[in-house]
């Protein structure tokens, strides 16, 4: 069935957002592991794993055959894919999903590159909202400084070079991420987004996220099955 | 030209001064025929034509050629996968020519895309807006032939039913032959709904071809 699902599964899903170089996938990493040695059912995805659709984005990116809309469509191909393969049985199944990157990513990507908010909502509705979206909200030249600090190889499409801000990769990258930024700031009310310091330390920071998570969900009731 | 909805960002649509023609039909329904009959008709009178279809985008027609063998995607996906070849082909193919003022041929349309996927319970509302992209055709031309004619006709050319055109992936009936006549009245019944809500032209695709062909130039002339 092709509708969103409003029906309430037994597993929960949680999500974070932020910019590259935010510390959420750190984060995200060490929630996972606190999660693990409680002795729970806890499974992490990233955005941007699917195999069958891998190959048509690496060729698309590679010869710089996407516009803004295909360049939508085949990651939201890819998403659903993910979805209905992978997230979608573990929530069914009672787990604790954890999502580096979901939709928002794409909301704010896609509006960025142009593609009209109404139609990426519409687009991605198939999709349930996460229990919990914990977006890192760290101040852009920070996240800037982690990532363009070790003067990285920046992709065409990860650069945004796609929307002729500038020559340089580097200069391209610092405004296609302040306007992804921008789209962030925007949707925290609209859905919902708990914001994380992320200009905080790392174990400060942890401790929140785990405080946060502990206090919005019955962790015991996720607890595995025990074997033998 | 219009689009659907809000179309493609940074497309302006009052400049496309081609010609959309689509023609919508089951497999056996005798597109392909009447496009090549067509596109002679077209060219013949100093017209310059593209034919675009369905599963033609170089961005993923290979990959969905290979994942329709293996039926490994999930309906949202499989329903991306073909928005996105269509997508692909909208703005590398047709934009391009029906700008520089070709007619364009679309062999199959989004209205194949939306049939197939409501039949398999998908939101209207959401294939709406989906294909809000795509551009308002100038004509469209639907051939509707009775479910036994399209058994037939398939036969005879291909000595098979196909998986999908039988709709196989629906579990409607274990029965090859069966499955395919109820899939094919699901996708009439379909069609006759999308044909109220988008007004298009239904041509009774068991007329013989010459007078079908007639038919369409008919309706090609009042257009150009």
């Amino acid at each position: 069935m092709i509708v969103a699902s409003k029906e309430r599964f037994p597993g929960r899903l949680i999500a974070v957002e932020g910019l590259d170089g935010s510390g959420k996938s750190t984060q995200l990493y060490l929630l996972k592991r606190w999660l693990e040695m409680k002795g729970l059912k806890v499974h992490a995805t990233d955005w941007n794993s699917s195999l069958v659709v891998k190959k048509a984005t690496s060729k698309g990116k590679k010869r710089q055959l996407l516009t803004p809309t295909t360049f939508s469509l085949i990651h939201c191909t890819d998403f659903a894919d993910r979805y209905e393969r992978q997230i979608l049985p573990l929530l069914k199944a009672g787990f604790l999903v954890l999502c580096d990157r979901y939709i928002y990513t794409a909301f704010a990507r896609d509006a960025v590159r142009g593609c009209p908010r109404p139609w990426l909502h519409k687009l991605y509705s198939f999709a349930c909202h996460p229990d919990i979206t914990l977006f890192f909200n760290t101040p852009l030249p920070v996240a800037l400084g982690r990532i363009l600090g070790g003067r990285p190889q920046l992709k065409f499409h990860e650069a945004g070079m796609d929307l002729g801000l500038s020559h340089d990769p580097y200069e391209s990258f610092r405004i296609f991420q302040g306007r992804i930024f921008d789209e962030y700031q925007g949707m925290k009310e609209q859905f919902g987004f708990v914001e994380i310091d992320g200009s905080a330390s790392i174990e400060l920071q942890q401790g929140q996220v785990r405080e946060l998570i502990a206090s919005a969900m019955d962790l015991p009731r996720f607890r595995r099955r025990a074997q033998g | 030209m219009r689009f659907f909805g809000d179309g493609i960002p940074g497309v302006d649509a009052e400049q496309l001064v081609g010609k959309l023609i689509v023609i919508e039909g089951a497999d056996g329904s005798g597109r392909s025929t009447q496009i090549e009959i067509l596109r002679n008709h077209l060219e013949n009178l100093g017209h310059a034509t593209v034919n675009v279809g369905l599963r033609r985008s170089f961005l993923v027609a290979d990959e969905l050629q290979q994942a329709k063998q293996g039926n490994v995607l999930g309906e949202i996906t499989r329903s991306l996968f073909y928005t996105t070849d269509f997508a692909d082909q909208l703005e590398n193919r047709l934009i391009p020519a029906l700008k520089a003022g070709f007619i364009v041929l679309a062999d199959r349309y989004i209205y194949t895309l939306m049939a197939r996927d409501i039949v398999r319970g998908a939101d209207r509302e959401w294939l709406r807006s989906l294909y809000g992209i795509a551009l308002i055709p100038d004509l469209v031309i639907y051939l509707k032939v009775s479910p036994a004619q399209l058994i037939e006709r398939n036969l005879a050319k291909n000595s098979a039913l196909d998986y999908w055109e039988s709709g196989r992936d629906l579990g409607l009936s274990r029965d090859g032959f069966d499955s395919f006549i109820r899939y094919q009245k699901l996708i009439q019944r379909e069609f006759a709904e999308l044909q109220r809500q988008y007004g298009f032209t239904v041509v009774n695709g068991n007329l013989s071809v010459r007078s079908i062909a007639h038919e369409i130039s008919m309706r090609v002339a009042e257009i150009l």
